[in-house]
């Protein structure tokens, strides 16, 4: 959804969540294409009425400009994740590179015990990859970006 | 101009020149300048809640914007209730409350309160101004989005230093506010199409029913109600919001539905395999057990909300259509005249519309001028003699709890705007100082305050404003001696297991008396204790020069029936004697086919004397 950059916007937005028992899954938030206008994206759970609901009760805030629910099949999804990993020798080191490489991620730190991968995809891989690295090492700590997504093709959710 | 010349500027450009205030440290530069304004009044109340109810009960006798006005800190948290109360009976308010200075927001300053993270929930937008340039701008989209679409309150919070610093734009009005993130929706052409599809519905139907809301009132639709209904004779009930939106006189409308509605109405939208909703959300209140609503499986629900949320929220629609009511029903006016005017397309069906008036009479009216089993009055007593001097312009006023239920019962009322209540929230003590605001809103009409014990004494301070602002309104007071409706819950449901809902002392006696209560407000009133003095009184009240006080002593443990099982359907509830009853015990299910037409018994299963008042006989 696009909404007004205002203080206290994403406040209303997750409290409407709140209030009315809907669940966020996720949530990422940045500027959007356009000055003045963020971009929003929340992924929630919920049978066809309750999301129903939530499209129609986002709709209702004033300060959300545009919203959309967008069809998982005409949608291109992505994730960011970054995951700090304790490693206990270098055969583990290896191991993890080796992953890293399948999933064409980064290694973006390195210390004598630990490494800090980065890893974007669709939400599927970002889970298999937090799972098969987690049989490798012990997993430190996590920071993931919520889904990230736009329709596929020319369709778009903008002002215009 | 600085910002409190703004303010004053917008309110006098835009005619809103009543306001309900209370001032406080961080308001002072808006009221030091409301001290050179001679165009504004402003009805000093006596506590920030009734500020806010007033400004709300006058939106709702006038159809226009109230405005309220309060400190910082207590003073705006204080009109938290009062929000959430005009949010949820959709009345345009706006608010706006002084705040701490700019520089001392988020410092935990004297008097500061987090008000717009407070009121977010209850309000349907809210700003806090931290630039001066910015005010104009504020208060005229705050304006605009309380009046339009789906009204609604609008808080304005405004930091000390923004009412007295100076604009540095030479117009810092806008003309007009546009809003790309808010189109209040009006009509479209496909609400033609579904009003097309509507009307297939309804004019095959054998049992339409419309269920007027408190839409209806909030968009000016009475008289397009009114014809179609006339049109297309379909009966009407109306939820407790709707009352008022046609006359109960009208032969048409059957009256209220729901949980106290008469059991004509939950007969209607129980048998009805088609229903017309007109600006109604389906609460809880009017539709009793989802899992058994609409009673009629089969039948087809019509919805037309401006709300596109609310339309199926709680029951699947069939035909939803969003719009602006009054030009929704314009077209389905249009539509069906049309219609009409073609013999191929057949009439109405005929069958329905001959029997409502009969089912409009069949409700029994109970002989309550007998007094209860302790002696005193029971309550329909107070409503039917009240029936007898209303005028049309007359407006009527509830607190909450049993007396409204009365009220909402019984009355009847002819006019959209004449009946003021605290619906979706419900809350206690809103009655009075809305009675404030319907008055000065509305200072030719008679104002009727029909108020509980219990939620009288939650505001009666307001004793003070109405004595000091020269504001009459007939209070009356059906004192119980008990919070009723709890109690009548507690009577039903927890054994008569009385937690917390006596409000006299164990001696029996009862404080506050309210007639030396009025007396010591410089006000008339008086003490009924006996059926026969109730009409007098009530005349007395009218003839008075200010705000008379009527104290009614009615029966302790007087139920408000029926009732619908909590829980239960539409069509289960408690009837006199305390008993679980169906609708069907009182009416024979409508007939479905021609040959079942021929042989239906119009009259009624029970004879019986209902909706007496249970202590007539124990």
């Amino acid at each position: 959804m696009l909404v007004y950059d205002h203080p206290g916007v994403m406040m209303k937005i997750t409290g409407m969540f709140a209030r009315r028992g809907f669940n966020i899954s996720n949530i990422s938030v940045g500027h959007s294409e356009r000055p003045g206008f963020s971009r929003i994206t929340i992924m929630a759970e919920g049978d066809e009425a309750t999301i129903e609901q939530i499209i129609k009760q986002l709709h209702k805030l004033i300060d959300v400009v545009k919203v959309q629910h967008l069809d998982p099949q005409r949608t291109t999804m992505r994730e960011a994740s970054l995951v700090k990993v304790n490693v206990k020798d270098n055969q583990a080191r290896q191991e993890i590179m080796t992953l890293v490489e399948i999933y064409k991620g980064k290694v973006i730190d390195v210390t004598s015990k630990t490494m800090t991968l980065e890893i974007v995809g669709t939400q599927r891989k970002v889970d298999s990859f937090i799972d098969l690295i987690s049989e490798i090492g012990t997993i430190k700590e996590i920071a993931r970006s919520g889904v990230l997504a736009l329709y596929r093709g020319e369709e778009s959710i903008t002002l215009d | 101009m600085n910002g409190s010349e703004i303010i004053t500027k917008i309110l006098k450009d835009t005619g809103n020149t009543t306001l309900f205030g209370y001032p406080g440290g961080a308001i002072m530069p808006f009221f030091d300048q409301l001290y050179s304004e001679d165009q504004i009044r402003l009805i000093l109340v006596r506590h920030e809640q009734s500020a806010g109810h007033a400004a709300d009960g006058f939106a709702r006798a006038s159809g226009k914007l109230g405005v309220c006005v309060t400190t910082s800190g207590p003073g705006a948290t204080n009109l938290v209730t009062a929000l959430a109360n005009a949010y949820y009976d959709s009345s345009p308010v706006l608010a706006f409350s002084g705040q701490v200075s700019t520089w001392l927001i988020g410092n935990d300053a004297f008097q500061e309160a987090d008000v717009v993270g407070s009121t977010m929930a209850v309000t349907k937008q809210n700003y806090q101004v931290k630039d001066v340039d910015k005010l104009g701008r504020v208060f005229k989209e705050a304006m605009y989005i309380a009046t339009t679409g789906r009204p609604g309150p609008v808080f304005i919070d405004l930091p000390k230093d923004i009412q007295t610093a100076d604009c540095t734009m030479a117009d810092p009005i806008p003309e007009t506010v546009e809003l790309i993130s808010y189109n209040p929706r009006v009509f479209s052409k496909g609400a033609s199409l579904q009003i097309k599809r509507s009307l297939d519905i309804l004019m095959n139907a054998q049992y339409p029913v419309i269920i007027a809301g408190g839409g209806v009132a909030l968009a000016n639709a009475n008289k397009e109600l009114e014809e179609l209904v006339n049109l297309m004779r379909i009966p009407v009930v109306y939820t407790m919001m709707g009352k008022g939106v046609l006359s109960d006189d009208h032969p048409y409308v059957l009256g209220m539905l729901g949980m106290h509605g008469r059991k004509r109405s939950n007969f209607a939208v129980s048998e009805a395999d088609a229903i017309l909703a007109l600006g109604t959300r389906f609460s809880d209140r009017i539709t009793g057990d989802l899992s058994h609503f609409p009673g009629q499986p089969n039948a087809k629900i019509i919805q037309i909300d401006i709300d596109t949320a609310e339309i199926g929220k709680n029951v699947p629609i069939d035909v939803p259509i969003v719009a602006d009511l009054k030009l929704a029903l314009q077209e389905f006016l249009d539509q069906v005249k049309r219609r009409l005017a073609d013999p191929k397309n057949g009439t109405m069906k005929s069958w329905w519309y001959k029997y409502i008036k009969e089912l409009k009479e069949s409700s029994g009216i109970p002989d309550a001028s007998r007094p209860g089993k302790t002696g005193r009055i029971v309550p329909e007593k107070i409503m039917f003699e009240l029936n007898k001097i209303l005028r049309p312009d007359d407006i009527v006023v509830t607190e909450v709890g049993q007396a409204q239920m009365y009220a909402a019962h019984y009355l009847n009322l002819r006019k959209p705007r004449t009946w003021i209540s605290s619906g979706g929230l419900g809350t206690m003590g809103f009655g009075f100082p809305a009675s404030i605001g319907a008055k000065v809103a509305k200072p030719g009409s008679e104002v009727w305050l029909v108020a509980g014990d219990g939620s009288f004494q939650m505001n009666l301070h307001e004793l003070a404003t109405v004595k000091q602002n020269d504001i009459k309104v007939n209070i009356i007071i059906v004192n119980n001696q008990y919070l009723g409706m709890v109690r009548q819950w507690q009577e039903l449901l927890y054994e008569k297991r009385y937690s917390y809902t006596c409000l006299a002392c164990k001696d029996g006696h009862y404080y506050p008396d309210f007639v030396k209560l009025a007396d010591a407000y410089g006000l008339e009133g008086t003490r009924v204790e006996k059926p026969d003095q109730v009409a007098e009184a009530l005349v007395q009240a009218r003839k008075a020069e200010q705000t008379y006080v009527i104290e009614m002593m009615v029966e302790p443990e007087s139920n408000i029936l029926p009732m619908l099982l909590p829980g239960g359907a539409l069509n289960q509830f408690y009837s006199r004697r305390k008993e679980k009853k169906s609708i069907y015990d009182w009416y024979y299910r409508l007939p479905r086919t021609d040959a079942e037409q021929n042989d239906y018994k119009v009259e009624r299963i029970s004879k019986e004397e209902d909706d007496v008042n249970v202590f007539f006989e124990e």
